[in-house]
């Protein structure tokens, strides 16, 4: 009837939405995204606050954790193995490297649900999908922030008790990008593994024993210069991208150099991991109401 | 604005999902199907039963088949079709919750659509700040959530919860500040889900009175529905979805009419000639439904007949007593009749031919598919029972009050109520 109507009207830009089989996974609509920043910020508040209703000791648990685990490897791996170096209280060499490692491994942990966790809500309703990885990397960074701070509070009891030579360097301004590398190489991560567990559910059981086992191949446990003896070791070492970020953040709290070669490794990878995080991603979000 | 303008233009939608097994449950699974594709084999993982359906193929089911219509600003659409006619894959396309497989859909102007109300509630937070959720994930942003925080709170009518966590809400509170939500939501485009069939006949009217408003202010409305008592009381124009395709298209009175009496579920006559069924002595011939409405199609209020014609050829001692017993839609028994509920106890049916009819009367059988049971009894014992028989669908069509639901219960009679002080 009104073909001609319609026929004139031929521009795309006239329609201010297109359904369509496919889109290129590159027309990723950051505009949109924007727009729905404020569902960004409220679901960070609801990860926030629906996290600590009913528990007796609340956001403390992002404080207990991380000081467990110091003490024990500071115990186990520093005391007892004898492998944190000599220069550094064990309590800092350990927890420098554990609260960086957190925040990585929340960030993949909690973005590979992103499909599976969130069914219910992405087969009612539509939204950018990537505001729900994204505001889960966000939210780990309060957690983040908090492990950060009583970090600062012992490094600085250490720092005014007396040190052999350490301190923080110049750099320490530029540690917001580590953890901008760090954010983006567990989301990049995250949502690749997300993508994929859409179809294979294996691959959440994988994640969590994954990443534990890839903290055990950075430098959280040892310094790198304990494995010269062990060449091949400290190759596997180094191939793993989140070596140079563990690395550079004690450089930047202990005055070592900076590994810049190793961080350029770290963030090509980080490139190239978000790419194709990004492309799965793409495509399952198009057709993940048909397969849950 | 006076002329019509498109603002939804769908064209030659298709949707095809795969049968059986989506992928492989595991990466072995997965490699089997790489391996038999290989070697030029046919996918080991889809079952085997060969269905004829029309929008089967192969190992994918087509549940969409080229859905083509437009929507002109300010209309209010219904859609309408049994289940598995596509009527959820339409919605999930425009909704953008999945995508199609052939096909587009232009819409323009802001699209909100309701396919659940309360989307992303959470139960630890508070009514009010699962309102704020719940809008932004609906597409609505802070500012015009703060702007209409008080309305929405009114509307609810939980103004006194409105701080408690929405887990301590019952469903009916839930759902009420689900639907104040998606009711102050303002976009060009409205696509809603038979939510209406929920909450009370109060705030049922509430809501069909704030949808009567989004309609007049221009704005369009796509609403899909299995209760004809909402689509006619609120749609301007019907598209009746069947196989997979847009089967009828018009207005409202017109579609909703053909489109119940279309129901292939009705049977109202079913004669035996040979192979009746029944015993050497008894046979039942023919069992029909008689007095229906001239379009055939019974709504509650509806009285008709039930005939059943027999043959006696050999029962000469003793009575034979015919009865009938109404089954619904799952089964269950809603009553069982017999001759000796109102005819003379001294009423025989010799040997010969006999036709016996009883009358179902109307405001009684609620909305809901029934068939009909003819069972024979001699000297006390079950002779005969056929189940193949006549059945029928009762239909619903006229509101009740201000109720637009389905009342409850199996049956829906009209009782006698006084008032004694």
């Amino acid at each position: 009837m009104n073909a001609g109507s319609t026929g004139a009207r031929r521009t795309e830009g006239d329609w201010s939405i297109v359904i369509r089989p496919e889109q290129p996974w590159w027309r990723l609509d950051l505009k949109e995204f924007w727009r729905y920043r404020d569902l960004l910020v409220l679901l960070v508040r609801r990860d926030i606050v629906a996290q600590y209703k009913q528990t007796v000791l609340g956001p403390l648990w992002h404080v207990i954790q991380p000081l467990t685990t110091t003490f024990t490897f500071a115990f186990i791996f520093g005391k007892a193995a004898g492998l944190s170096p000599p220069d550094l209280p064990p309590v800092l060499f350990y927890m420098s490297g554990i609260v960086a490692w957190n925040y990585f491994a929340g960030v993949i942990n909690r973005t590979s649900k992103t499909f599976v966790g969130n069914a219910n809500l992405m087969s009612k309703v539509y939204f950018p999908r990537l505001v729900v990885p994204a505001s889960m990397a966000v939210s780990s960074l309060v957690s983040y922030l908090i492990q950060l701070g009583t970090f600062l509070i012992i490094y600085g009891y250490y720092f005014f008790q007396g040190n052999d030579g350490w301190g923080p360097s110049p750099w320490l301004f530029a540690l917001p990008a580590l953890v901008a590398l760090m954010a983006l190489l567990g989301l990049g991560s995250g949502i690749l593994v997300s993508s994929m567990t859409t179809k294979y559910r294996d691959l959440g059981f994988l994640v969590g024993f994954g990443v534990q086992m890839l903290m055990y191949a950075s430098p959280v446990i040892m310094p790198l210069d304990r494995l010269s003896r062990i060449p091949w070791l400290l190759t596997l070492f180094k191939l793993n991208p989140m070596t140079p970020v563990i690395e550079a953040t004690r450089a930047v709290f202990f005055g070592y150099p900076i590994d810049w070669g190793g961080l350029t490794y770290s963030a090509g990878v980080t490139v190239g991991v978000m790419l194709i995080g990004l492309m799965t991603f793409h495509r399952v979000e198009r057709s993940f109401a048909d397969i849950v | 604005m006076s002329t019509a303008h498109t603002v939804v233009e769908v064209r030659d939608l298709r949707k095809r999902y795969r049968l059986g097994v989506i992928g492989g449950a595991t990466l072995g699974d997965e490699l089997k199907v790489l391996l038999a594709r290989l070697r030029g084999r046919p996918n080991p993982l889809v079952p085997l039963d060969g269905g004829m359906d029309a929008q089967r193929e192969g190992e994918h089911f087509w549940a969409l088949r080229g859905v083509s219509f437009d929507v002109q600003e300010g209309e209010i659409l219904g859609i309408i079709g049994k289940n598995g006619a596509g009527k959820s894959t339409l919605l999930k396309l425009l909704s953008r919750i999945t995508t199609p497989t052939e096909g587009t859909a232009r819409m323009k102007g802001r699209v909100s659509s309701l396919l659940e109300v309360g989307t992303g509630f959470n139960p630890e937070l508070t009514g009010r700040e699962n309102i704020y959720l719940n809008g932004a994930v609906l597409g609505m942003d802070r500012s015009e959530i703060d702007r209409k925080l008080d309305e929405i709170i009114a509307f609810s009518g939980i103004k006194h919860h409105i701080d408690t966590p929405t887990k301590r809400y019952s469903s009916g509170m839930k759902v009420r500040l689900g639907f104040a939500v998606a009711a102050h939501l303002e976009p060009e485009i409205m696509i809603i889900d038979e939510v209406l069939a929920v909450g009370d006949a109060e705030f049922q009217r509430k809501c069909l009175g704030k949808m009567k408003d989004v309609a007049e202010s221009g704005r369009t409305v796509l609403f899909v529905s299995h209760n004809m008592v909402s689509v006619k009381s609120l749609c301007d124009r019907v598209i009746w979805l069947k196989d997979g395709k847009v089967h009828m298209d018009g207005p409202t009175e017109e579609v909703v009419h053909t489109y119940l009496g279309s129901y292939t579920t009705m049977r109202s006559r079913v004669i035996w000639d040979e192979e009746a069924p029944g015993v050497p002595e008894l046979k039942l011939r023919e069992v029909r439904l008689d007095g229906l409405p001239a379009d055939g199609v019974i709504t509650t209020s509806d009285a008709f007949q039930v005939h059943v014609r027999f043959e006696n050829l050999g029962f000469g001692e003793g009575e034979v007593v015919p009865a009938i017993h109404l089954l619904n839609g799952d089964d269950v028994v809603v009553m069982g009749s017999s001759v000796r509920d109102s005819l003379e106890p001294t009423t025989r049916f010799m040997v010969g031919t006999h036709e016996v009819c009883c009358t179902i009367p109307g405001d009684l059988l609620n909305v809901g598919e029934y068939r009909i049971l003819v069972q024979f009894a001699h000297q006390g014992k079950v002779v005969l029972r056929e189940a193949g028989t006549v059945a029928f669908e009762v239909h619903s069509t006229k509101r009740q009050g201000a109720w637009f639901g389905q009342r409850v219960g199996v049956v829906r009679p009209k009782l006698e109520w006084a008032v004694l002080g």
